[in-house]
């Protein structure tokens, strides 16, 4: 087992040296990664130093965790339109229609035209059914003509982003919509769209213990087949420290609780005489944060471990070998957009459930932050380049910014000016480390 | 001539392939017998390679028929191509340039897992003895292909081609990114299939590497076939004058041929 994988021949061995960049490359740990994760902290110490100490709090990092759940959950599926060497401009006006489609669905079409009032137990599931039907047709309709009849991405989804914004005003005659079922809300998070606090301690138990079990179950397949394996203490660090992350989000969301005239309120209704200091009921996981979590564990598993993906990124990296090799590339990429129609439904639930409902703007923009957090994550547009994980970091670390301005009371042109600027520097610096590594 | 099977592998009969008016293959017949190497040598643009993506299904021939094992048969894409076994080694190599080596060697082929995961255990494993046949040296399974050698990305492609059962092998200018020694592998590589059965479509540029490996050889002239020959009826020089003059050495006339040597 000491074979290194990856030496060039002829190469002699290299002296082992104890040094922090080798410790590193031991754990095999994606150094790109482990460098935003880096920054995320570097970014919220930031404010948390220049506010004083008042910026990390439990209700500060869930809310911001929220407000970025509908960016990264479209992220993960952004990158993998632009491996393949496409765009998508159209998904904020995809999340606007949806939006709206929820919120008539539930106000109007289904106690109107099938007589499911609001508060039926099924509600929630034909609205999300509906939205992410609308998704894939809207995915498998600009996919069709981008990869089928050929017409650039870039053509096809800003007609869409044109077009399917000017059809949310059709659809709600310039009306704004509010009065969801309540189910449907909870999808939105807050303190009652949210896992409370047994469930998320069993969130972080059983995602801990995936961890390990994934962590074992890679070292099995590599011993199986005669390969190297990582040193024993890194299989060990990685585990323990991704236990200890996991175990600490659900800390964190635990300690954020309820507020208090929502548990005064939850009191009086059970009968509980409230302790001196309020009721103190943990919140947990919010929904939405369930959902990227979700979404980001399937996408990964997509990309990474199943042939779609590989088709995607080999398109990416060579469309013709991509074809060459046997691969339906057409299929493939008219997928991609279904699949980005998909997650479009997700977010759009996501926005709707928070708003209550729907107004005209619902998403505007949101292809723009969608697309900066994919390529702040390391998505190349050149293509074949880019990983799910990154996307969703990067959609925290531009949304981390945003609220820790505002939270300093910076008015929002001048985050627009910061973000504009982190945008450029983090993919230029990433351009040029990227530059001397294949030096 | 030689014995003739009952069957050839392979017959492509008056295949056609015309871009935008130029007929860069027009009304090409040729076939391949089991265990036989043959030749396909011409000029750039002669149609060498456009008449072989026709068959890899790389490029669908506007007219004319393709018989495998005698059996006429259509080829509309690669995917068609490779449920023939016909195996291709572009020019191009046609590599992902940003994944790793067993990806590319399993591109479009991927083994799965029962449930459907890709079992990248297995296509390392099953990559590392391949090359471990084709080239010993070659020790980087987990790097992008991008950062390889020449030498090293031409076995990632031969490797691939090798590894599904080819029964007909298309080698498009295998050693032309080859130095001496990797050459001389390829041409054992060569010898050894040929002895397994496997009728291989050698293109070249190359007339040494052709009159050392083919059994007969095709020269191509503007989108034709000058003629097939059995090489051991030919010189290097009569081969020569048919790629520069498109003429048999029968119709070439002795001051064409002056000129030539001039």
């Amino acid at each position: 087992m000491t074979d290194v994988a990856g030496n060039a021949p002829g190469q002699a061995p290299a002296v082992p040296r104890l040094s922090a960049g080798r410790l590193l490359a031991a754990t095999e740990v994606d150094l790109r990664l482990f460098g935003m994760v880096a920054a995320l902290i570097v970014i919220l110490l930031g404010f948390h130093f220049v506010s004083g100490g008042k910026f990390l709090q439990p209700v500060n990092m869930m809310t911001l965790a929220v407000q970025a759940s509908g960016t990264a959950i479209m992220a993960t599926g952004m990158v993998l339109v632009i491996v393949s060497r496409n765009i998508d401009l159209s998904v904020g006006s995809v999340v606007g229609f949806i939006a709206m489609s929820y919120a008539l669905l539930m106000t109007d079409w289904l106690p109107d035209v099938l007589g499911i009032a609001l508060g039926s137990p099924f509600m929630w599931v034909i609205a999300l059914a509906f939205g992410v039907g609308l998704g894939i047709l809207f995915g498998g309709f600009q996919g069709f003509l981008i990869a089928y009849v050929g017409v650039p991405s870039f053509i096809v989804t800003l007609g869409g982003l044109l077009a399917i914004r000017g059809a949310v005003w059709q659809l709600s005659q310039g009306a704004a919509v509010s009065g969801l079922d309540s189910t449907f809300q909870k999808i939105g998070g807050g303190a009652l769209g949210s896992l409370g606090g047994d469930l998320s301690w069993g969130v972080g138990v059983v995602a801990s213990l995936a961890i390990v079990y994934l962590l074992t179950y890679n070292r099995r397949q590599r011993r199986k087949f005669g390969f190297a394996v990582r040193p024993m203490w890194a299989e060990v660090l990685l585990g323990v420290v991704g236990c200890l992350a996991v175990l600490g989000l659900a800390y964190v969301a635990n300690a954020n609780v309820w507020p208090p005239g929502l548990a005064t309120r939850f009191a009086v209704e059970h009968g509980i005489t409230e302790p001196p200091g309020g009721l103190k009921i943990p919140v947990g996981f919010p929904w939405p944060i369930v959902l990227v979590i979700g979404v980001t564990l399937a996408m990964s598993v997509l990309a990474t471990r199943r042939r779609f993906g590989r088709f995607v990124y080999a398109y990416g990296g060579n469309p013709e070998a991509a074809e060459l090799g046997g691969i339906n590339t057409r299929w493939t990429i008219m997928k991609t957009f279904v699949l980005m129609g998909i997650l479009a439904a997700i977010a759009a639930a996501i926005a709707a459930a928070r708003l209550n409902g729907s107004t005209l703007d619902v998403g505007q923009s949101d292809e723009l932050y969608v697309i900066a957090a994919a390529v702040v994550g390391g998505t190349s547009f050149a293509g074949g380049i880019g990983t799910i994980p990154g996307a969703v970091l990067g959609a925290f670390v531009m949304q981390s910014l945003a609220y820790g301005l505002a939270f300093m009371g910076v008015n929002s042109p001048t985050q627009n000016i910061v973000a504009g600027i982190v945008l450029i520097l983090a993919v230029g610096f990433d351009t040029y480390n990227r530059r001397r590594a294949s030096r | 001539m030689t014995v003739t099977q009952a069957v050839p592998l392979v017959e492509m009969h008056n295949i056609r392939v015309a871009f935008g008016g130029v007929h860069a293959v027009d009304d090409v017949s040729i076939d391949l017998n089991a265990g036989e190497v043959m030749g396909l040598v011409g000029g750039n643009g002669a149609g060498k390679s456009t008449l072989m993506r026709a068959l890899s299904g790389a490029h669908v021939a506007d007219s004319g028929e393709i018989r495998i094992d005698g059996q006429p048969q259509t080829i509309g894409n690669p995917r068609d191509a490779k449920s023939f076994n016909i195996e291709t080694i572009y020019q191009t190599l046609a590599l992902a340039d940003n994944i790793d080596a067993p990806a590319n060697v399993f591109l479009g082929r991927e083994t799965t897992t029962r449930w459907g995961n890709l079992d990248d255990g297995a296509m390392e494993n099953a990559t590392r003895q391949v090359m471990g046949r084709l080239n010993p040296n070659f020790t980087n399974f987990h790097s992008a292909v991008k950062s390889l050698s020449g030498g090293q990305r031409q076995a990632v492609a031969i490797a691939r081609a090798v590894y599904f059962n080819a029964r007909i092998l298309i080698m498009d200018e295998p050693t032309a990114a080859l130095g001496p020694a990797e050459t001389a592998q390829v041409r054992d590589l060569i010898r050894q299939l040929k002895t397994e059965g496997i009728g291989i479509f050698l293109i070249s540029h190359d007339i040494h590497d052709v009159f050392d490996l083919s059994d007969r050889i095709s020269v191509m002239y503007h989108g034709k076939i000058v003629d097939t020959v059995v090489k051991a009826n030919v010189t290097t020089d009569e081969v020569l004058a048919m790629i520069i003059l498109g003429k048999k050495p029968t119709e070439v006339t002795r001051e064409e041929l002056a000129e030539l040597h001039a």
